[in-house]
Parts: structure tokens; sequence; C-alpha cells
């Protein structure tokens, strides 16, 4: 595997169990498998000296600030899960604490971050950002769901601990929520241009990011925020299914990592009956029918074989023979039913629903395993695979290396539906309550 | 079009000097002004002759003024031309596609760019018979050609003669904007105002402006082999648009072909070797794109300058043009307005609703409203994007909690059997009932399809009576009913229990 392992230090933990997880004989089996493949990722390729995790396994990959609050969430399902001990996960997390305390806040073009944000990409080494990459306050939200894991997770009273949670507190705290948007949240800022131009429209993996801006006790969004945020929120009956309309999986999957959204309700909810859990579950059954329907006529679509998320993909560049001039979208935002859609899916994406619609996730991921074994390279998901565009060997195109984001969702979803874990931390986290409550999410177990 | 298979080369001169001699009589003489009339009519395009033809059915005393072309953007410049050269550029695509429709590609594609323009020019002499100057005059309209000024509340000037006026109405329309882009002036551009006298084709285009212009014009040209580049400062395309409808029309515009900068300014531009290059920027990264010739599609602003408005007591601004009251009327109660000049909503059927509104609130003290007006709009890309009524977030903002009935076109089986199943209809209804607030259409006749709905939201039809109307099969206008049978099921869920309570009762003896 082409990792970039830059760790000098032993990994305790052993590789994931090779061959074809498939054949593991109970649903339990199988996911513990997936699981912990997924897990190993950020223990293989963390960097111990300041706790950074690659974007992606590819040799030279920067790190990815969204991929390290990833890693943090998933230290503590590794210890609990017996993969990783304690003393070991709280080293990576202390050292990744301390970097993002210690980093360059000035804003400059080389710096680390910017009013308690931080650029998306950062070189795995020195922590600069790279790639004239934008301030990101989605991914920024991310690293900090994370870092609120990783302190309700380490409650015990020692040192490390202790500075442990007083960083993460630290951390939170100094994020200027206020400065980052007018009335709803900009999605970005660079110190050549200022912020980015792009507004969000529509439902997106943002509630996290609305929750822990809202808060903040230290300088939180305004409530009417969330309101003007979800002002372009449209519920739609699509397939004959309602829901909230958003059309790539990972939008209805990234929020739901850390926050249990059963029974809990915003007003949007409530007006419509439902939940954000609910509207997840629906959109799995979207999804479904989409690639039953499969109106591009891709190969390989069927009910049980879906995932259209943003994911890596092939490049025009990759297509061979009839396949050239068939439009092909590399890293992008696939989406149901407007696409994009080159006929390539994330293997990984239906797991990343397995919360909330578990027969449906597993049979699809049975299926996909059993008929494209070639998209779990090494016992772990890559990021994509195109059946349409096969090698001569008759095995699909399939997306080099493996990337942070897809294994974080995958280990984080399949520990919230077998234990719960992440979850139940994060309902201990006061800021984030009192995010959820300012947002006007009422009952369940928020009361 | 026929005749036009062989045209002769004078074709273009004759056709053009029909079509002057209706919107332009070069022996024109204005008329002797009547001592009062009861309506002077400012501008000769949609509204202006809507107007003038509306009074003076009524039986007023009516003179129209025209400083140009009768006509005006409409027949002229705007979107009969475009439609023209749109149906060219659709038929060489489906040539290129062939192959999608079980048919075989033609091998020599050749775009005759001349005969794609005099097309265009046949259609808009043609179309021009029915305003001409003398049909007008023959309806009872003093037509002068000539500047209108006002000279008082109730009185302006045409070449120096004096109208005296018991209303009057500005009809002026609106023109392009022309951004401030140093280099723009000196390079030289085309508008929808001239790019319609184009006799041969650009090898490049650069498109400035991703508004339905800009979009319409550079899916046209691309498709006629022209190399085009459309640069727009949004993140999407037609902003005003939902987010589905512009992302579908921005992947339409790749299969085509078409160079795509969004979220992309233009710094300046600059020509060299008679070539134009523009600089480009797109956040803080910069680009260059070169083009032969340039097209602005960035908006229209009002036609009020040589008015000479405060003369007569009307107020304007430069945003909004000339500033009207719901019942068109401006600042001074004798003079009303209509068209481009005064909506934010520029379309040639706004024009002609809001002339007829205008005209009748000024005669008859007519109290008909501009807000009770239900306006659709269509661009006429590939796929045609069509709107009417409220959006996502104009209901949000009013506090009105709405439902959309999604239907995408390739569930739709004639969508399916043309192979056109890019696109959706989209209906918004006001959430727990029927009642239509809105749709979006998305597909290859968008703008017909958007009737259906309008017209169903102005006789107060509900989705639930929609429904009932039986659509010939197959059409793809029955992704309308389909978007009412889903409505319908909904309803048949929540009353399942009820249904099953019924049922078991009436089977209790069975």
């Amino acid at each position: 595997m082409a990792t970039q392992r830059t760790a000098s230090g032993s990994i305790s933990t052993g590789t994931a169990p090779a061959g074809p997880a498939s054949q593991c004989s109970s649903d339990e089996d199988l996911l513990d498998a997936i699981e912990h493949a997924a897990v190993d990722y950020f223990l293989e390729t963390v960097n111990p000296a300041n706790g950074l995790v690659p974007d992606t396994s590819r040799a030279g990959s920067p790190c990815s600030i969204a991929v390290v609050g990833f890693a943090l969430s998933v230290y503590p399902i590794a210890v609990e899960r017996g993969w990783a001990s304690r003393e070991q996960v709280l080293a990576y997390s202390l050292a990744a604490l301390r970097f993002f305390r210690d980093s360059d806040q000035s804003g400059g073009p080389e710096a680390t971050g910017y009013k308690g944000f931080y650029y998306h990409f950062i070189d795995m080494q020195a922590g600069r950002r790279v790639w004239r990459c934008e301030l990101s306050m989605i991914d920024t939200a991310l690293l900090l769901a994370g870092i609120l894991t990783a302190r309700m997770y380490f409650d015990r009273d020692n040192a490390e601990e202790n500075e442990l949670r007083a960083i993460a507190e630290q951390l939170y705290l100094r994020v200027d929520w206020r400065w980052s948007g007018h009335g709803t949240i900009r999605q970005g800022w660079k110190p050549e241009s200022g912020f980015l131009h792009y507004e969000w429209e529509g439902y997106s993996e943002s509630i996290i990011l609305y929750v822990l801006a809202m808060g903040s006790p230290a300088c939180p969004l305004l409530a009417d925020a969330y309101d003007a945020w979800t002002a372009t929120y449209q519920w739609e009956n699509l397939y004959g299914i309602d829901f909230l309309y958003a059309g790539p999986l990972f939008i209805h999957q990234f929020s739901h990592a850390w926050i249990d959204f059963r029974g809990i309700r915003d007003a949007l909810m409530r007006d419509n009956r439902s939940d954000y859990f609910e509207n997840s579950r629906r959109a799995v059954l979207v999804q479904r029918e989409y690639a039953r329907r499969n109106p591009l006529e891709f190969a390989g679509y069927d009910e049980n074989c879906w995932g259209l998320t943003a994911c890596d993909g092939p490049e025009a560049s990759t297509a061979t023979g009839a396949d050239v001039g068939a439009r092909l979208f590399g890293y992008a935002a696939r989406g149901v039913p407007y696409g994009p859609d080159d006929g390539t899916l994330a293997g990984w994406a239906p797991l990343a629903s397995l919360p909330f619609a578990p027969s449906i996730t597993l049979q699809a991921v049975r299926t996909m395993h059993q008929r494209y074994p070639e998209m779990r390279p090494e016992g772990r998901y890559a990021s994509s695979f195109n059946p349409g565009l096969a090698n001569t060997d008759g095995a699909s195109w399939v997306s080099p290396g493996h990337y942070g984001l897809d294994q974080g969702i995958v280990a984080m979803m399949i520990e919230n539906y077998r234990s719960g874990l992440v979850w139940r931390l994060m309902r201990g986290c006061a800021w984030i309550t009192n995010g959820l409550r300012r947002a006007g999410f009422r009952g369940g177990w928020l009361g | 079009m026929e005749h036009l298979r062989d045209s002769p080369p004078y074709a273009d001169e004759y056709l053009e000097r029909q079509r002057m001699r209706s919107v332009r009589p070069a022996d024109w003489r204005n008329p002797e002004p009547a001592r009062r009339y009861g309506l002077v009519v400012i501008g000769a395009g949609t509204a202006g002759l809507t107007a003038a033809r509306t009074a003076a059915a009524l039986g007023a005393r009516v003179a129209l003024i025209e400083r140009d072309l009768l006509g005006g953007t409409t027949l002229n410049i705007g979107p009969v031309p475009s439609k023209a050269i749109i149906r060219t550029s659709r038929a060489y695509a489906e040539m290129r596609d062939a192959a999608r429709y079980g048919g075989c590609v033609p091998e020599d594609i050749r775009v005759d760019f001349p005969r794609v323009m005099r097309r265009m020019r046949a259609i808009r002499s043609r179309l021009s018979r029915a305003d001409s100057a003398q049909s007008l005059a023959a309806a009872g309209v003093d037509v002068f050609f000539g500047e209108a000024s006002f000279t008082g509340s109730d009185t302006l000037k045409v070449n120096g003669v004096t109208l005296r006026f018991r209303k009057a109405l500005i009809a002026t329309g609106a023109r392009p904007i022309v951004p401030e882009i140093p280099g723009l002036a000196e390079a030289g551009y085309l508008t929808n105002e001239n790019a319609f006298d184009l006799t041969e084709a650009p090898r490049r285009l650069l498109v400035i402006g991703g508004g339905p212009l800009g979009c319409e014009m550079a899916q046209a040209f691309c498709r006629l082999g022209v190399q085009t580049s459309i640069v727009q400062s949004w993140p999407l395309f037609l902003p005003r648009e939902e987010r589905d409808a512009a992302q579908l029309l921005s992947d339409a515009f790749a299969r085509d072909g078409l160079g795509v900068r969004l979220n992309t300014r233009v710094l300046s531009l600059r020509v060299e070797e008679g070539q134009k290059i523009a600089e480009l920027i797109t956040d803080d990264y910069r680009s260059a794109v070169t083009a032969d010739a340039i097209l602005l599609g960035t908006g229209r602003k009002s036609n009020v300058e040589s008015l000479h408005l405060g003369a007569a007591g009307v107020a304007h601004d430069r945003e909004h043009g000339v500033l009207v009251d719901d019942f068109l009327r401006t600042s001074n109660h004798r003079i009303y307005a209509a068209g481009d000049v005064c909506l934010s909503y520029k379309f040639n059927d706004t024009a002609e609703a809001t002339a007829r509104m205008a005209v009748r609130n000024a005669l008859l003290h007519g109290r008909r409203r501009l807000s009770g007006l239900t306006i659709p709009w269509c661009t006429y890309t590939d796929p045609e994007i069509a709107h009417v009524g409220m959006y996502v977030r104009e209901a949000r903002a009013r506090g009105i909690s709405m439902k959309t009935f999604t239907v995408p076109m390739h569930t739709v089986h004639r969508a399916i059997a043309d192979d056109e199943e890019t696109g959706f209809v989209k209906i918004n209804v006001m959430n727990h009932t029927d009642r239509i607030l809105g749709a979006t259409i998305v597909a290859h006749h968008a703008g017909e399809m958007i009737s259906e709905i309008t017209l169903a939201m102005m006789a107060g039809i509900g989705l639930r009576r929609l429904a009932r109307v039986l659509h010939p099969y197959p059409t793809q206008a029955a992704a309308i009913k389909m978007a009412a049978d889903a409505y319908n099921r909904t309803l048949v869920l929540r009353r399942r229990r009820w249904t099953s309570a019924w049922l078991r009762w009436l089977d209790r003896g069975a």
C-alpha cells in the first residue's frame, strides 16, 4: 500500500484482515473487519510528532484538517475495540491539539489558520498552508468536532488528559464565529482575495458547523443565522418519497457521525413530522431508487449497488477505447437524481448510512463486495470504483490509495451503529447541546 | 423558409428593405399633432405597441413616438431573432448527436453561418409586417418618429413639435449594460443590439455574463461551431433560478463543449495582433482567454436618459429605472410606465401585460395591480429553464412552509423516448395543502410546459384537481400530472388508516 507513512515510532495495531469481508459469516464479523481496516488508516498514517493525518494515502499527500477531526473521533473507537492503547492514541491526540494551539494564526499565505479557523490543507510536517487553499469553515468544524470528541473521551484526571481537555476548550473558544459570516456562515476565506464568493444553498452537511458556531459561549453566531441558512432548504417529494433534499449521500451522513439526530427536531422537521435521522434513511431509499432506475445506464447500478457521493473518480485521461469522450468528473460531489454521475460509485457510501437503514445498506454492501472485490484493495475501501471503466481483466477502475474522510465516516458510522459510542460522548458535550437548542432543536434526548 | 434554400446574394438587402419599410419607412412624415392626446405612448417596443393598439381600440386619441425602429427589443434585437438562431443551433446539435436518437451522424456537418443569419432576418422581416407604421396608422394611432422629451407635466416634444396629453405612458424599454472593464471599449464588443447583424461567424467568442441572454447566446454560438467561452461572476449560471436548474445547465454546457468559467471576473481586455485577450480572475487565480469577438450578456438597464423626466416630475433611479407604484403610476399621476423601463422582470409577455394594465388604469380608472400578475419566464437554453411563481427562498422569507413535488424527466416515458431526460418538473405547494405557489421546469420545451402551471395558478386550481386532468400519452407535459399524482399518493397514505378500517368494516360479515 502506497501510504505516506511518516510515523517513526512503531504502530502497535495489527493490519486489517485480508480477503473479501463478504466471506465473513456474520454481519458483526463483516462490520468488525471493515471498521478495523478503516480505523487502521489513521493509526498507520498519522504523523506522531504533530498528530496530523494525510488526506489520502498517496505519496506526498498533505494533511486535511477534516481528516484530523475524523482521526480524533476514531481514536476512542480504537481504544474501546482494543485496536490501540489509550496511551498511544492519547499521545496522537495531544500532539494534534498542541500543534493547532501553537500554530501560526496570522492568516498569512503560509500560516496554518486565522481567527480560530484553519486552512483546509496543510503540509504534514510543519502544518503550513498548501495549494493556496482556502481557510475552510466546514472543515474547521469537522476538526473541532473531533477535538470535542477527544475532550469528552479523555476524561481522566491526569496531567495529559487534563491538558488535552484544556487545549480542546481553548481551540473551540477561540474561534471567531461572528467573523465567519453575515447572516449565514461563508464557505471559506483566502488571504489573497478575502471571503469566497460561494454561498451555501439547500440542505448540506453543515448542521455540525452551525451547531458548533451557535453553541460557543465565547462569540457565538446569532440564532437567526440558522434560520437564514435553512431558508433555502427544499422539502421534496421525489420518487414518491418525502425528504429534505440533497443529492450526494455524504450530506446525509457527516453531521450524523457526531450528533445523534434520532427524535430531536428543529422547526422544519417538526413541521414535516420527521427528523434528520429519518431523513437520512429516506435519502438511502432515494439513492437506491435512482440506482434501480439507472437513467444514464451505467454498468453495475441496481438496487443493491449504489453510492453516489463526494469521492474520487476517473479523469478524462482514464478513458480508453469506446469510453473516450465519456464525461468523467474526477473528484466530485456526485449526487442523485441530477448528478453529476459518471458511473463512479463509492463502495463505502452505503456503510456510512448503516445506522439509518441497516438491512438495506448491508444488503448493498454484501452485493457490492461480492461483485467488485477490487473496490477494497488490501481490505480497505478505495474512494471509488467505476465498473464501466473496466480493464482487460474485467476489473473496475479503482481510485488509487485510500482517503481519510471515507475511512473516518465509515468507522464512526459503523461504531455508532454497533455501540453508539461517539453519539453518547457528544450528547454529553454541553456546547453541542446548547448549539442544538439555539438552532431550535427540541425533543428526544435533548428533552 | 423553403425559399431560402437558394437565396440570391441580394436576399439580405431585400429582406432588410422589406423590414425597414414596416418598422421605419424612409418616406414617413410625422402627422400633424392633435390638440391634445388621450394617451401619448413613448417607445414602440412590445409594451408601447400593445399600449397604443389597446388605447386606440378603446377609442382614445393616441400618439406613439419611436426614436428608432418599431418593434423594439423583442422584434429587432431580442427574443425573436435569438430564437431563430437557437432553432438552427439545435438542429446542428441534433445532427451531431444523431447516434443518440438511433440515427447516423452525417459525415460532413458544415455550418453556413450567413445562411443561419439570413433565415433569422427573414423571420424578423416577416413578423415586422404585423406592427408596421402603416397598420398602426390605419388603427388610428398617430405614429411619430423622433426623440421624445418631456417639457412639462402634460407636454412633451418630438422633433421640436409639442404634444399635449391627458395621460402618457413611458415604454422606452432597456438597453444592454456595458460593464466597466478596462480595455472593453477599445477591444469592441457585441450586444444583443448588434449581434444579430453579424454576417460572418467569429472563430472564437467570449461571452461575458451568465444570465439568460448570455447563456442562450453562448450555447447557440457554440453549437454553430464557434469556439465559445462564457465567464460568469457568480458560482452558478442564472443566479435567480434554483440550484439544480443551474447545475443541469452547467452540465449541458460542458457536454456541448462550451468553455465554462464560473465564479470568474474579467479584469481587463487588450488587443494583440487582432486578437482580443481577456484577463480573468477566479478567487485569486488568474488566467486568460483569447477571442475574436466579445458578446456582452451582463443585463440591461432602463432607457430614461433623454426623456427629461425631471421636467415632468417623474422619479427614477439607476437600479430600477422609472419608479412606479403597484398601479404602474409614476410620481406624476398623469404618467404611467410599462415594460422593461420600470420592471425588474424584463420579459416580452410582462411588457404586454403591464402595457394593457397601465392603459386600463390610466384611461378607465382601473385598479389593476402589478403584484396581481403571475409572471412566468423561460431561458431558452437546451434544456430550457422555465419558472413561475415563488421560489423556496421567497416562501421562507414570507414565513410560508413549502413542499416541492419533483418529477425527474428520466421518469417520463415520452422524455425517455425522445432521449430528452435531462431536467425535471418541480411544483411548489403550500405545505399540507395542494395550493400551487410556483414551479420550475427544466426540459427540452420547458417554456411550453410552464403555461399549464401558470393557468392552474391563475385559475386557483390545486395539485389535487390537476391530477384529474388527462394528458395525452405519451407527452413530456405528463410530468406535470405525475407531480399531481405524487401529491395524491401522499393523501392516500394519510387516509390509508381510515380506508382500511372502512374496508375491514365492509368485510366484517364475509
